[in-house]
């Protein structure tokens, strides 16, 4: 079930403040839509035989073995504060990411496709906004139909933070 | 062959073979100054290796060489063809000299004067051939025409034949020569190989001896210098391969008749040996971390005026350079610590009747996977009482403690973080100055460190480390459906355990415990632990224990189910997992998933902080010593039965009397059973709750009694009074208890004697003092006459995660001020015979060190002019004898008042 993606990569660097458009995998968890930076992700995933890791913190869902490599499994659901999945049957989807060398794959509902989006419409997250999610977000994108959450994927890893809150 | 010699053979082979045609190029450009420039370096770097390897006969003839090629980089001289030639003639007999020094590690004896006068005389601007006569008339020295063709041949061979003609029909040395051809593997140890036996030459012909036919080095043909990183990713790979080829065979293994069987088994061993191969080149003879030592034991015995002898065997025993570079310092560290605490002083062995040269002995070897190194000396050992003072000095354990430890525990406290950083130690106790360090070391790279200790006869580290870190061997166990890897390195055995078998689990008050070979083994249960669901307390269904061992602490893991053991390769837990201590490591098993490693120190360490014991116990070691306390002291103990669970037992000195009660006699005071007992009440507790008095029976009870109280305990029958060692070996919260201890071979609790007391004095309690529990452990000094009471109160403040010292006189308790020792708070008697508790309360008040400990006194007599008394000589507070929740809330305020001010 894994897939390489397409190769969009490249398109735009997010590092240079010029370029306009930015390409973002997208993905929802409970009925939200989130992006994460193209450039940033390795792999999108099925399910996965995941081993559980005792004594980790919740959000860590196990670790698994792709292509001789572990991943560790972040389930965001519970990283962004939200119950845990309803058992409804659906296959999960897990999008992985690479930092500071070593691979994460989070977990999420589902996996759409990649947007390239427009700084125009980007805006920073508003003030009403759960400080969790502000923490783990850089900000939003304004679409058409809806709005998508950027998710900052170090700050998402960032798992001391958690602790203190 | 020296390592050293081997890797400048190869060093110079190869300097030897650029300056070849270096030299060549100068002649036909003859004013390069980068070529000469880069010559005369080659040499110089020739020159400065001979000096420092101690080869006097090729330094000085590299050194007349740069003699020469230094005037040519300066200018003086003119690049000539005769002086080229004659460098040329100078390296073609280093390289002679080369073959006879690989051949037989030694320069062939002779001298090269003739051709070094040549030299010279170059140097010094004579420019003719026979210029070298002056200084050595041997024939030889006339012998050479130097016919500028010839030497334009680049061949240096052939050069050499040139100026040989006119030399003496050589000796028939070369066959000899010859022989290093054979191949000889450079790390191999030195088999000397024959030797060419040059006859002593007559006169100083070092050609003869040494030319025969100028070899390509053999050496240099047969090592290439690689990258270390090369090596490094090789093994990667390979490790790679290793788990592949481990998924192929768990394949296979499901499928029975599969036509890959015969290619996989063919891949299976390619795929070993190569494991091998690749690891073998990581390999370096353990030699290479000792080659220091020689020198700094010199040093060391100089310094201390200690003759010290080192003995190194082994050295060529061979582990993975990884493991050798991170041992290194810790056996540096250890070998001097045995040098600098362990041995003595020569007069000082001498009247001990040994030998006045101390020896240290390194002794290293392979045994099943894991090397062994052993670091031994003659010295004095260890000094127990020393070490003990140090203990107590430190609070690591009380003196009633130690006094029941073995010395093998005791000893094993100069592993402890506190023993390190006391300069003291080293000069009384004999060793101590970073062996936590040392041990933490060694456990980093999954080894263990043991250590033996005879007083005076001196003592031996015995270090247990893999022979490499890259892959290791692990067995795979089950708990709770969730698989996980053990290095085997730290499996000691497997027992299966269930109620049918010869071993089943017992419990003392839920904590497992298994007799194993009468011993009562601590068992950890792997599903608690991780916190994977509560185990169900079925203990009939099938369990295995694996028996782990950690230093010297021994405790069983249990597991559902045990797999096979598996080669597997240590991956590093991602950062976010760092912090679980329980792991050290993830991998990939053959099937494909992911799996965690435990770490046996990490499950030490967290099963004895579960296992009740008061204090912050950091390391296993330290659990060592507690689970394990009160050891090797007999003493007569009192069995009994009582309510639900095994046998009871109380120590025999607290008991008073044993007595038959009529429960006919039994009346109800305040709700609460009393007897009349000579004259007086005496409350009776029972150790089951459930008791109810039975009227016309008898009921046995144990009476304990201090001045004219007494108490009778109800038990249900007194067994037996054996005499055997009361060892705690596991600790446990349920009042009443000490915890239990294998007697008469049997699982027994040991009650708490100065729980009940208080039962039959005060009212019941509520829980007792849970906040101690965090806290660092607190230091109590215990001061009363009465035996009974300090038996009564040390386990009774130990338990509650005091650190308790126990004397029995305000004198003894004054000499331990002047011994330097701190307390947090003193509690103290007032009765007492000699100094009183009041005048000793002053003494300390008047003291310089205590006059800012607290100070709690502790009598039977608590009436308000008492505590009045108390108060002016001294004391911060007042608790009734028989008050032991009084007493504990007490010291709790009194440590916080003493804290915050």
């Amino acid at each position: 079930m894994s897939a390489r993606l397409p190769a969009v990569k490249k398109a735009g660097s997010q590092e240079i403040a010029t370029v306009k458009n930015e390409d973002f995998v997208t993905a929802t968890i409970a009925n939200q839509l989130f992006g994460i930076p193209v450039l940033q992700v390795q792999d999108v995933l099925g399910p996965q035989k995941i081993t559980r890791i005792p004594l980790a913190p919740p959000e860590v869902a196990g670790s698994l073995n792709l292509r001789g490599r572990i991943v560790t499994a972040i389930d965001v659901r519970l990283r962004l504060g939200l119950p845990p999945r309803p058992a409804d049957g659906k296959p999960v989807m897990s999008i992985v990411v690479d930092h500071k060398g070593e691979l994460y794959s989070l977990m999420v509902d589902n996996v759409g496709e990649v947007l390239s989006l427009s700084s125009d419409d980007f805006e920073r997250h508003p003030a009403t906004l759960d400080p969790r999610w502000r923490e783990i977000s850089t900000g939003i994108y304004r679409l058409k139909e809806t709005l998508l959450v950027v998710l900052d994927v170090s700050k998402l890893l960032n798992f001391a933070n958690i602790e203190a809150a | 062959m020296d390592d050293l010699l081997s890797e400048f053979l190869t060093e110079t082979n190869e300097n030897l073979a650029v300056l070849d045609v270096e030299l060549v190029k100068l002649e036909q450009n003859p004013n390069d100054p980068g070529l000469l420039s880069n010559i005369f370096r080659l040499v110089h770097t020739i020159k400065g290796t001979c000096g420092f390897l101690g080869l006097p006969r090729l330094e000085s003839v590299a050194h007349a060489g740069e003699n020469v090629l230094g005037k040519f980089r300066d200018g003086e001289l003119h690049v000539s063809p005769y002086a080229v030639s004659l460098i040329l003639e100078s390296l073609d007999t280093i390289k002679g000299i080369l073959s006879v020094l690989e051949a037989t590690e030694a320069e062939p004896p002779g001298g090269d004067q003739d051709l070094i006068d040549r030299l010279n005389a170059m140097a010094e601007g004579k420019e003719v051939p026979k210029a070298g006569a002056a200084a050595a008339p041997a024939p030889v020295a006339a012998a050479p025409e130097n016919d500028p063709e010839e030497l334009f041949t680049p061949v240096p061979a052939h050069l050499t034949h040139t100026l040989a003609p006119a030399a003496p029909p050589p000796p028939p040395t070369p066959a000899p020569v010859a022989k290093v051809e054979a191949p000889a593997p450079v790390v191999e140890a030195a088999a000397p190989p024959p030797a060419p036996p040059p006859p002593p030459p007559p006169r100083a012909e070092p050609q003869d001896d040494v030319r025969g036919e100028s070899k390509e080095s053999a050496l240099a043909q047969q090592t290439i210098r690689v990258h270390v990183d090369l090596l490094e990713n090789l093994m990667t790979m390979v490790s790679e391969l290793v788990l592949t080829r481990n998924q192929l065979l768990q394949i296979l293994r499901s499928q029975k008749d599969s036509e890959f069987a015969a290619p996989l088994q063919r891949l299976n061993h390619v795929t070993s040996e190569l494991q091998e191969g690749v690891m073998k080149t990581r390999m370096q003879p353990i030699g290479n971390a000792w080659a220091k030592l020689p020198r700094l034991v010199r040093d060391l015995s100089h310094e201390l005026h200690k003759k010290i002898e080192l003995q190194m065997l082994g050295a060529e025993t061979e582990l993975d350079r990884q493991v050798l570079e991170l041992i290194k310092d810790p056996l540096t560290h250890m070998v001097r610590n045995s040098g600098d605490h362990g041995l003595e002083i020569p007069a000082d062995r001498v009247a001990a009747g040994k030998s006045e040269t101390g020896r240290i002995t390194l002794n290293a070897y392979h045994e099943g996977g894991h090397i062994i190194i052993e670091i031994a000396d003659d010295g004095r050992g260890l000094a127990l009482s020393k070490i003990k003072a140090k203990i107590i000095q430190n609070g690591l354990a009380t003196e009633s403690e130690l006094a029941q430890m073995s010395d093998q525990q005791i000893q094993q406290y100069i592993f402890k973080p506190g023993f390190s950083t006391a300069a003291k130690v080293t000069s009384v106790s004999g060793r101590g100055v970073g062996m936590d360090v040392v041990k933490t070391n060694i456990e980093k790279i999954g080894g263990t460190i043991e250590m033996r200790s005879v007083e005076g006869r001196g003592t031996t580290f015995t270090i247990k480390i893999p022979l490499t870190l890259a892959i290791v061997s692990a067995l795979i166990v089950e708990c709770a459906s969730e698989r996980f890897a053990v290095p085997q390195i730290s499996v000691i055995e497997l027992v299966r355990a269930a109620s049918d078998s010869e071993h089943k689990i017992e419990r003392i008050n839920g904590a497992p415990v298994l007799r194993l070979r009468n011993r009562l083994l601590p068992l950890v249960s792997l599903q608690n632990l991780l916190k994977l669901g509560v185990a169900d307390d079925d203990d009939k269904r099938e369990t295995f224990i694996v028996v782990s061992q950690v230093g010297n602490y021994t405790f069983g893991i249990i597991v559902d189910r045990v797999f096979d053991t598996e080669e597997i390769v240590v991956k590093p837990v991602a950062p976010i997992l760092r912090h679980i201590e329980l792991f050290s490591g993830n991998t990939i098993l053959g099937d494909g998933s992911v799996i965690m490693i435990l770490d046996p120190n990490g499950i030490a360490t967290a099963s004895g902080s579960m296992g009740g014991t008061a204090d912050n116990a950091q390391t296993a070691a330290q659990e060592v010593a507690k689970s394990a306390r009160r050891e090797d002291d007999k003493m007569a103990l009192l069995l009994f039965s009582a309510g639900e669970g095994g046998p009871k037992a109380v120590p025999l000195s607290l008991v008073a009397r044993l007595e038959d009660v009529d429960l006919n006699l039994v009346e109800l005071s305040n709700g609460e059973p009393v007897v009349q007992y000579r004259g007086k009440l005496m409350p009776l507790v029972p150790i089951d709750p459930n008791w109810k008095i039975t009227r016309d029976k008898r009921q046995p009870v144990v009476v304990f009694a201090d001045g004219d109280r007494s108490m009778g305990l109800v038990v249900d029958e007194i067994v037996d009074i054996v005499e055997d060692r009361l060892q705690v070996e596991l600790g446990t919260e349920r009042q009443g208890f000490l915890g239990s201890a294998i007697i008469a071979n049997k699982a027994t609790d040991v009650i708490d004697a100065g729980f009940y007391l208080t039962r039959a004095f005060k009212d019941w309690f509520g829980n007792a003092h849970e906040s101690f529990e965090d806290e660092r452990q607190h230091r109590v000094l215990l001061v009363d006459d009465s035996p009974f009471f300090r038996n009564l109160l040390t386990p009774l403040l130990t338990v509650s995660g005091y650190d308790v010292t126990a004397v029995e006189s305000a004198d003894e308790a004054l000499a331990l001020s002047e011994s330097g020792e701190e307390f947090d708070v003193i509690v103290s008697d007032i009765e007492m015979p000699g100094m009183s508790g009041l005048d000793f309360a002053q003494a300390v008040r008047a003291s310089a060190r205590w006059s800012g400990t607290p100070m709690v006194a502790l009598s039977s007599h608590a009436a308000p002019r008492d505590l009045e008394r108390g108060r002016q000589a001294g004391f911060n507070d007042y608790v009734a004898k028989f008050d032991r929740e009084a007493l504990l809330l007490t010291l709790q305020q009194t440590i916080a008042e003493k804290g915050a001010a």
